[in-house]
Formats: C-alpha cells, sequence, structure tokens
C-alpha cells in the first residue's frame, strides 16, 4: 500500500518520456518484412555458413561419384593382378604402388568405393524405414504395442553384432553380395533407429497442435504422417547420417573378417585384411583403402554434426 | 579499493525508517545483447531510484527489459548482454563494473534475488533445508548446527509451517507456494538492503499469489528490505509499490507514485496499459457499478439483451464425472483419482459461460470432455439435443465442425512445420470442403476475420508473436463455422494488451457470428470482460454457478469471495476511464 511518508521524497517526482523519445508502436504488428521462414529454411541458411558442411559435402560428392563413375578416375582393371608386380612401388599410372598380389592399389581404393556406399546407404534406408516404422507406431499408439515392441527392440539391442553377424552370414557361404550384408546389418542396425524415433514421436505427440489436428477430425494415421513425424524427422535424420558411416564400418569389419562380401567384389575391408601380411616391408598397401575408409566415414559423421547444430536451435548462431 | 559495506550480522538489521539518500540508483542505463546481426539495446536511459525500506515496481509486457534492468543490477545479464552506458549506485558504491569477486559478495548478502520459476529454481537433487543453508554458508552468515537452526527460522519466517520437517524433503515434495516460500527465504537468507523479486508469483495460483506477496510485504516491512518488484501486472504493481516504473521497448516511459499514475497517466502507452489491464478493468466496472452508472461501454460484452431466456441451449453437461486411474508402483495399486465430480451446466446459444478454477479444479478435463477428446465416465453432455456419448464414428466426424477448441500455449498448438496457409487451410482438407481455390479464398477471408493481413499465410509460426499465433489458431477454429469454441486459458499466456485485444476480437467474432463459448480460466478479472454467466470450480465440483455480475456483487461461496479478493487491484480506487482526453 502506499504509505503516507513518500510526500517526503519530492526528488522522486512523476517523470513520463516524451513519446517523441519514446513513439508508441501499433500492439502486435505483423513483420510483413523478410522471406517467410521456417525450421529447414532456417536449418538451411545455416548450414550454408558452416565450413563442417561444406567439407563434408565436398567428400560425400566425391565418394558418391567415385562409387557411381569408377572409370572416370582411373582405366586399370582391380581385378587384373600380376604377381610379379607384387608390392612395386609407384609408377607412373599406377600412383600408389602395388599389393602383394600385384594389383594397382589405386584401382582397388577407387573401385572399392562403391561396395562402401552401396552397403551404406541401402543399410541406411532398410533402417530408416524398418527403425522407424517400430519407433514410430511404438511411441505413438503406446500402450501394449508399445510394451511388446519396445522388448523386441531391447532384444535386439542385446545381440552383440559381431557375434552374430558372424552366425548369419555362414548360412550365406555360397551366396555374399551386398544384399545379404545389407541385410544383416539391417537385421542389428534397426533397434537403434527405432529408440530414437520413439523418443522423437513421444516428445511430439502430446503437443497442443496434436489435440487440435484430432478435434478437427483428422483421423490418428493422417495425423502421425502429416503432423508427428515431421516434427520428429530432424533427429532422425541426424541418426541416419551418422549410421550412414557406421554401417560403412560394418561392411568393412564383416569383409575383413572374410565372412562379408565375396573376393569378387572390390572392397576396402578386403583390402585391408589382405594388407596385413605386407604391413611390416610396404605399410602404404594398408594406408590407401583404410585412408579412403576413414575419410568417408568421416565425412557422413561430420554431415550428421553439422546437422545436428543447424536442426538444434539451442546451438544454432544468431 | 576499499568496501564501504558494512557487514550485517546473522539477527537482521534494525527496520529503518525511508532514509534520504538512494539506496540504488540508476542513471541512464543501457545494455545491449551481441547477436550476429550486430548489437541489440534492450535497455535504453532507464533510470531508476529506490530508496531503503521502499518498494518499488517495475511494470511492462515481455520483451520490455524489465527483468533485464534487474539482472543488470546483480551482473546476471544472460549469454552476451552487457551494460554499455549508465551507471548504477548501490548504497553509495558504484556498481555498474565491478568485478566478479565483489559481486559475489554483494550478490545475496546485499542484494537478494526471488526468481520467476519456482518449479526450476531449486535443484531437485538437494533437500530444502540444504539449499537455504547454501545461501547461509555462501553468504558467511553461519556454519554447522547454527546453520541449521537457522534453516528452519528462516523458513518458518517465510511462512512454511513445520519449518524443521520440511526442510528435510526435497523440492519435488514441495507445491508452487511453497517452493516459491523456499525461494523467499533463500533470498531472504542473508539480510540483504534490496530484495529483487523477478515476478515472483506468475507460476502459482491466485489466492495462493496473495498469501505469498502479503507475507512477502510483512516481512519486508519488518526487516525494512527494500523490495524490487517486477511484474507484467499493472493492478499487482500498484497494490504492491509505492512507486511504479513503467517500462516499454527498453525504455521507462514513465515512473512516479503508484497512485498518480493509475490516475493520471501520462504517456500513451501507460494510458494503454491502464485502460486495458484486466485488473484494473474489472475494477473499474466493479466501481462504475457502485456509483450506479451504466458500464455498458466497459465490458467487452456487447450483445445487449444478455442472457434473455429466450436463448435456446447449445451445451448441457449434467452431472459430468471422470476418474482417471493412476497407475500405482506395482500390478494392483492403481488408485483412482476424481478429476471431475458430479459437474453440470449449460451454455446458451450465443452467450460465454465462464469456467473458472485454480490449477487442478478439473476445468481443463471438462474443456476436454466437451470437445469430446476424452470419455465421461459417467454422465451426459448433450449438443443441441443429441448425447455425445452415442455418436458413431461418422457422426463424431459431423461433430467435430461444430465444436473447435483454443488452447492456452499459442507456441504449442500450430504445427511448426505448417505454413500460416496449410495450418488454416487444414481443418477445410480434413472435411473435404470445396477445391483448391474456393478453399484459398476462404483462408483469406479467415485472415481478414481476425485482423491479420493476408501476406501472412506464406509465412510459419515461428515467424509470429504470441498473440498472432493465437489469432492464427481462432481463424483454424473458424474455418468450419463452429457453433462453439471452447477457449481453454485462451489470453493466460499473453501480454496485457494483446490480451485485451484477443478478448476484444472473440467478442466482435461472437456478435458477428453468433458463437457460443466455453470460456476456462483461472484469471476471474478476465471473467468479468468477457463472460455472461460463471461457473466456479474446485477440487473437481462447481462451488457456485451464477451469472456474471452475481458472482461479483454478491458472492455466496467463501472460495468466491476467496478468489474475488484475490483478484491484484481489488482494492484499489480507480475511478472513470483513464486515458479518456489524454489520448495523444
Amino acid at each position: 500500500m502506499p504509505d503516507a511518508n513518500s510526500s517526503t521524497r519530492q526528488h522522486q517526482e512523476h517523470f513520463f518520456a516524451g513519446v517523441d523519445q519514446a513513439p508508441l508502436g501499433a500492439v502486435d504488428l505483423v513483420d510483413e518484412s523478410g522471406a517467410p521462414a521456417n525450421l529447414w529454411t532456417d536449418a538451411w541458411r545455416d548450414l550454408r555458413r558452416r565450413p563442417l558442411f561444406w567439407v563434408a559435402a565436398t567428400l560425400i560428392l566425391l565418394v558418391v561419384v567415385v562409387a557411381a563413375f569408377p572409370r572416370l578416375f582411373t582405366s586399370q582393371d582391380p581385378r587384373f593382378c600380376e604377381l610379379g608386380n607384387s608390392l612395386a612401388s609407384p609408377s607412373a599410372g599406377h600412383p600408389f604402388g602395388y599389393d602383394f598380389q600385384g594389383c594397382d592399389i589405386y584401382a582397388r581404393t577407387i573401385y572399392g568405393a562403391r561396395a562402401s556406399v552401396a552397403v551404406g546407404v541401402l543399410a541406411t534406408i532398410a533402417v530408416v524405414l524398418i527403425g522407424g516404422l517400430v519407433g514410430a507406431v511404438a511411441g505413438f499408439f503406446g500402450g501394449w504395442f508399445d510394451a511388446v515392441l519396445s522388448r523386441i527392440t531391447d532384444i535386439f539391442f542385446a545381440i552383440p553384432f559381431v557375434l552374430a553377424a558372424i552366425v548369419i552370414m555362414q548360412m550365406f557361404r555360397e551366396n555374399r553380395n551386398v544384399i545379404t550384408v545389407v541385410l544383416v546389418i539391417t537385421t542389428f542396425g534397426w533397434p537403434q533407429l527405432a529408440r530414437i524415433t520413439r523418443g522423437a514421436v513421444m516428445s511430439v505427440k502430446n503437443a497442443d497442435f496434436i489435440t487440435a489436428a484430432k478435434a478437427l477430425g483428422a483421423s490418428r494415421v493422417t495425423t502421425l504422417a502429416r503432423h508427428v513425424m515431421p516434427n520428429a524427422a530432424a533427429p532422425i535424420i541426424v541418426t541416419a547420417t551418422v549410421a550412414l558411416g557406421t554401417f560403412i564400418v560394418a561392411e568393412a569389419t564383416l569383409s575383413f573378417l572374410g565372412i562379408g562380401l565375396p573376393p569378387e567384389i572390390t572392397s576396402w575391408g578386403a583390402d585391408i585384411a589382405k594388407a596385413q601380411r605386407s604391413l611390416r616391408s610396404q605399410p602404404s598397401v594398408l594406408f590407401y583403402p583404410a585412408g579412403a575408409l576413414a575419410l568417408t566415414v568421416l565425412s557422413f559423421i561430420m554431415m550428421g554434426d553439422a546437422v545436428r547444430d543447424a536442426l538444434d536451435p539451442k546451438a544454432r548462431k544468431r | 579499493m576499499s568496501h564501504p559495506i558494512t557487514a550485517t550480522t546473522a539477527t537482521g538489521a534494525p527496520a529503518r525508517s525511508h532514509g534520504d539518500t538512494p539506496l540504488l540508483q540508476i542513471r541512464d542505463l543501457d545494455v545491449a545483447f551481441t547477436t550476429a546481426n550486430g548489437t541489440v539495446p534492450a535497455v535504453r536511459g532507464a533510470n531508476l531510484t529506490v530508496y531503503p525500506g521502499q518498494t518499488v515496481a517495475i511494470v511492462g509486457e515481455s520483451g520490455s527489459g524489465k527483468s533485464t534492468t534487474a539482472h543488470a543490477i546483480i551482473d546476471l545479464l544472460p549469454g552476451t548482454g552487457k551494460v554499455t552506458g549508465g551507471s548504477i549506485v548501490f548504497d553509495g558504491q558504484d556498481i555498474t563494473h565491478t568485478g566478479r569477486r565483489e559481486m559475489v559478495a554483494i550478490r545475496g548478502k546485499q542484494i537478494g534475488l526471488v526468481p520467476q520459476d519456482p518449479m526450476s529454481n531449486l535443484n531437485p537433487v538437494w533437500k530444502i533445508g540444504y539449499q537455504v543453508k547454501e545461501a547461509l554458508k555462501a553468504n558467511g552468515i553461519a556454519t554447522g548446527s547454527a546453520a541449521d537452526a537457522r534453516v528452519a527460522e528462516l523458513l518458518a519466517e517465510a511462512g512454511l509451517p513445520d519449518a524443521e520437517r520440511r526442510a528435510k524433503q526435497y523440492p519435488h515434495e514441495f507445491s508452487g507456494g511453497m517452493r516459491q516460500r523456499a525461494l523467499i527465504a533463500i533470498g531472504l537468507a542473508a539480510r540483504p538492503k534490496l530484495l529483487i523479486a523477478d515476478e515472483p508469483t506468475s507460476a502459482l495460483d491466485v489466492t495462493v499469489q496473495r498469501t505469498i506477496l502479503d507475507h512477502l510485504q510483512g516481512l519486508t516491512e519488518e526487516l525494512g528490505t527494500a523490495v524490487l518488484f517486477i511484474t507484467h501486472d499493472l493492478g499487482l504493481a500498484a497494490e504492491r509499490a509505492e512507486h511504479l516504473v513503467v517500462m516499454y521497448r527498453g525504455q521507462v516511459v514513465e515512473s512516479g507514485p503508484a497512485r498518480q499514475i493509475l490516475s493520471a497517466p501520462r504517456h500513451p502507452y501507460t494510458q494503454r496499459l491502464v485502460a486495458s489491464a484486466p485488473s484494473l478493468a474489472s475494477r473499474r466496472i466493479q466501481s462504475a457499478k457502485e456509483r450506479g452508472l451504466e458500464s455498458a461501454e466497459l465490458l467487452a460484452t456487447t450483445h445487449g439483451d444478455g442472457i434473455s431466456p429466450t436463448r435456446d441451449v447449445v451445451v448441457e453437461v449434467e452431472h459430468l464425472t471422470k476418474v482417471f486411474t493412476l497407475r500405482g508402483g506395482r500390478p494392483g495399486s492403481a488408485k483412482d483419482f476424481k478429476a471431475v465430480d458430479d459437474v453440470s451446466f449449460s451454455i446458451k446459444r450465443g452467450t460465454t459461460m465462464a469456467l473458472v478454477g485454480e490449477s487442478g479444479s478439473g476445468k481443463s478435463t471438462v474443456a476436454n470432455v466437451v470437445l469430446n477428446l476424452l470419455e465421461p465416465t459417467s454422465g451426459t453432455v448433450r449438443f443441441d439435443g443429441t448425447d455425445l456419448a452415442g455418436l458413431g464414428a461418422k457422426e463424431l466426424f459431423a461433430f467435430r465442425r461444430r465444436v473447435q477448441p483454443i488452447f492456452q500455449n499459442p507456441y504449442g498448438s500450430l504445427d511448426p512445420m505448417y505454413s500460416i496457409f496449410r495450418t488454416i487451410e487444414e481443418p477445410l482438407r480434413t472435411h473435404r470442403i470445396g477445391d483448391r481455390r474456393s478453399r484459398e479464398k476462404k483462408v483469406r477471408e479467415l485472415l481478414d476475420m481476425v485482423a491479420l493481413p493476408q501476406t501472412t499465410m506464406r509465412r510459419y509460426p515461428n515467424e509470429l508473436s504470441g498473440g498472432q499465433r493465437q489469432r492464427i489458431a481462432i481463424a483454424r477454429a473458424l474455418a468450419l463455422e463452429p457453433e462453439v469454441i471452447v477457449c481453454d486459458e485462451a489470453v493466460s499466456a499473453l501480454d496485457v494488451l494483446v490480451q485485451a485485444q484477443i478478448l476484444t476480437l472473440l467478442n466482435d467474432l461472437q456478435a458477428e457470428l453468433g458463437l457460443s463459448y466455453l470460456f476456462i480460466t483461472h484469471d476471474l478479472a478476465v471473467v468479468r470482460q468477457i463472460a455472461d454467466e460463471v461457473c466456479v470450480m474446485r477440487s473437481g465440483r462447481v462451488v457456485e454457478a451464477a451469472t456474471t455480475d452475481e458472482v461479483f456483487d454478491d458472492p455466496r461461496e467463501a472460495y468466491t469471495r476467496e478468489l474475488l479478493a484475490a483478484i491484484p487491484g481489488a482494492h484499489l480506487e480507480v475511478f472513470g476511464t483513464p486515458g479518456e482526453g489524454l489520448s495523444a
């Protein structure tokens, strides 16, 4: 309550700013200038300013082009090997030299990209579809759907990947190819994405705009597809980008162990395995396929990082 | 540098009378934030003076710089914020650019802070007592068992009953009001000369707000602590402080004695604020009525006939009960919780029914049942004579067109991935109304109706303010031409002026389209402005149901009277309509 002795402080008089110094704006005016922006355009604008994104994008583009058109980069046949050239030093037209079998390392590194990229991309697509579907259904519908699907996810999580992959790939001993490797990676790779999707969907499904859609009469499936999934997409995309890199590593691991791609298909993993025996005399034989693998994986993980930062408004520089 | 600060003892400073030298003097303060696009001024040339023992309130809407000013005093500016000009003199010492160490000595001991959100400002993993003790230890007041005894004293002093036992509890065991009391105990632990209270009760129920502020006022008067009170509510500020500072867009536009500002605001912004603050508006309606004046022009309700018996009933709720089953720790330990208990009311066509209650009163549950988003446990909801319980999928789909919601949080009720056009078009598309062209025309019409420029439709929700989003939500709700709109705290999250704007819009739309509103709110002041009839709810039951005038003039229940008394500014003397003839 205002007290009585306020009159003793005359120096605290009634002050008001002139309208010219503190002009009055309209209440709640719409800013009509500037281009419309939503999460994705904002993220893209932010991404364009990140050097990390451009480095990663250039590398990924390079790897993809190499995988699609290896002939543009080398005229050598990676499977043409002459034992006479075993561990020979680099020469004109063969910049990386020869491996133990006398094959051109440069050509094998170039042709090895295709298997890695194919496995990585296909496995990621399969994992996003299966994991995304399971996670979305479990997260959105909840109840016993969630209980059952989450337990199945947990069971798959508990299986050690390499061990299970060795067992399953034994079954395909006769006809191993890219598809069988993708199948194995997908079988054990989807639970991670299912978990991420479930969490993302659950964080969105209680939003008011979902209730509003329900009150409009939109069906549950429509709501899930049109409202929930687009809003839950950001973490899924980030996880998928990083997972693509790890799937390439998984393929290389399997090929290294001799249970991945068959010898007819040139693969970095198999080449790294073969380079072991000449490691002491000629370490560069190991260096090139391993370097290509590391660079490819790194570029996908960097891309995932850049995209995550761009999609996270808190990390975004304003 | 010498320290002119004299140590205060744990027993507290003796109550001081208002001195002649200011305790806190802020002169021409500039605060700016550095962003990627250069520096953005947040406070420009602010002046403020607080005398010992005095209560000064900073009033302003969100983004006006009121919190920034207060945080600049104790060097707690968030992120890249920096004082770029002016001076802050506290107790004779210039603290504008003090070092970190000196500021740490001032914080808590000389200047206490009661933060805004009681939910996030206590560390959930430490006991309440430990957190109070921390404040004592940090300021070197007491340690060991002496501190423990002091903690209990402080908590008791802040109005927590059974303080010794409470001190051993964790924050999650406390209600919002109790947490705020604990924060007040922490803020006053070191007997500061100045207490900064930053919206201390905004997150609390009105009755809780009142008791806590009463207590805080008594306590600071007794201790002789000066209070810098930050609030968005002019009525509350005028009731609690003797001196007001009104801030608008980073500038102090008016400051002076509370009574003078309320009765003769000079700056047009203050005039606007005085004219639209719901607490003041409802008080003005009341005092006009007491003087026997027709207050029709003060009421936002514009339709003339009020609630004549000729109007038919559009929604009828009878003996509605909703029981939620709370899952227990183990199977079989589930408990039933009656959220809504035997509630009956009806809404006449073209009128507004307000459901008023504090948090946990079950009012939102009623709204969801009326929207048919929740199944009632027992009782019936009849819409135009049809029982909602018997509806099949197809009839339910048709029913959706006739009742639409508007939610509280304007930031959550619009899909951030949808452009405004898609948002408003969605109901039309869902119900397969018209082709693309006619739908676009309809969206344009709807934007006109809610007074937004048509170009808005290409934008996304994150580009709009809270009030604008709420208009979009209204446009979406109107797209299907419903008969009833359920407003669940639709204006609670908005700034005062925007709130008044939205209320006027809702009223105009009601007059124009003959809409009926079910208006859910915790704020009786807003009810006075918009509602024809009121149901006061408490713990799931209706305690009083009457017309708005009856409830305000002649409340029958003690709880209703308590709610009415808790409206900030209920005891202020407000005359006439300020701003009349003064508007620039």
